[in-house]
């Protein structure tokens, strides 16, 4: 491959051992938040803890939709903090969505890689590493963090549906464009067409800690709502 | 073609089948303890699915894991954060 003939000829090279990252794999993270001030320091210190303990190259994407809560002045402080080459702020004027929010911030990513997940400390970067052991291991397309199996779990019990997920990036562009759902449903749409697709998807376990703070976005009628996706998904694919 | 179309052209070549071999639209002489498990048929499936989901469902539930550790470990790193963030000028 490019990356491992690269490799070979630079003078101070190491043979990268197969399955590893090469130095030309970058991952971008996608961070879409409205209200999250609080946890967004968290979310950001571990994402960069994690990152530079394993070593991968990486970038964190901000989409803010013009939280009122002054989510946007942490984002710029944490800018400030640990620069703008691994801290992109690309705010959006108000509310406009998921789904919009993965696509503005992919037209920004300079990673290879796309991972996204929630703003709320309901998923730990420390899985991030293994995402990225799972997908070099099986040339993954996607990798899926599961609460269900090995020792996946959570804590304090939530229905809510939280995705962490690994994508190629070219992987993640066709799929946004072949999505039709809306919120939270389009996810699972995204892996009913990347199946469909024959895209390779990975699975790792992981932990699900309940929202640290703030209030969650979704509401009571949670379990309506994704039946109603479910059905939808059911009927359009 | 959609997984509902899927279903839906499933569920009428079955369901038109079990109808004509009940109904004796084929002409079939069918035995009679034949007949006897035929009719009630897909009620019956209709009965066991229900109870295979809510069991599966239940079980799920009563054996997901719990992760404590989780918990607990992310509660230290954000003291540790907090602190660190601090350090470095975070005005919280």
């Amino acid at each position: 491959m490019a990356a491992e003939e690269a490799s070979r000829s630079s003078p101070r090279s190491r043979r990268e051992p197969k399955g590893r990252a090469s130095r030309q794999d970058k991952y971008s993270v996608l961070l879409p938040t409205y209200n999250e001030r609080e946890n967004l320091p968290f979310i950001v210190w571990l994402l960069v803890k994690s990152f530079s303990e394993s070593g991968f190259n990486y970038e964190i994407i901000i989409i803010d939709d013009g939280s009122p809560d002054g989510t946007r002045d942490i984002a710029e402080q944490l800018e400030k903090i640990y620069g703008s080459d691994r801290i992109l702020l690309r705010p959006r004027e108000k509310k406009l969505g998921l789904g919009t929010a993965y696509i503005h911030g992919m037209k920004h990513a300079t990673g290879n890689y796309i991972i996204i997940m929630d703003a709320d400390l309901s998923h730990h970067p420390k899985f991030i590493p293994e995402f990225i052991r799972k997908q070099k291991e099986g040339n993954f397309d996607i990798v899926s963090g599961t609460r269900y199996r090995g020792n996946g779990g959570v804590y304090g019990w939530d229905l809510k549906r939280k995705i962490i997920r690994l994508y190629r990036k070219e992987v993640l562009q066709k799929l946004i464009g072949k999505c039709i759902s809306k919120g939270y449903v389009f996810q699972m749409e995204m892996i009913v067409r990347a199946r469909q697709l024959n895209y390779t998807i990975g699975e790792v376990p992981i932990s699900f800690v309940d929202r640290v703070y703030g209030e969650s976005k979704l509401g009571g009628n949670e379990i309506v709502s994704f039946l109603k996706g479910l059905l939808t998904l059911f009927a359009t694919t | 073609m959609t997984k509902l179309a899927q279903w839906l052209w499933g569920l009428a070549l079955l369901g038109s089948a079990w109808a004509a071999l009940t109904l004796g639209a084929l002409g079939l002489e069918l035995p009679l303890s034949c007949r006897e498990v035929l009719w009630p048929l897909p009620a019956y499936l209709l009965v066991s699915a229900g109870c295979y989901a809510l069991g599966t469902v239940g079980y799920r539930v009563a054996t997901f894991h719990d992760c404590e550790d989780a918990a607990r470990e992310l509660q230290s790193q954000i003291q540790e954060a907090r602190a660190d963030l601090t350090r470095r000028g975070l005005r919280f």
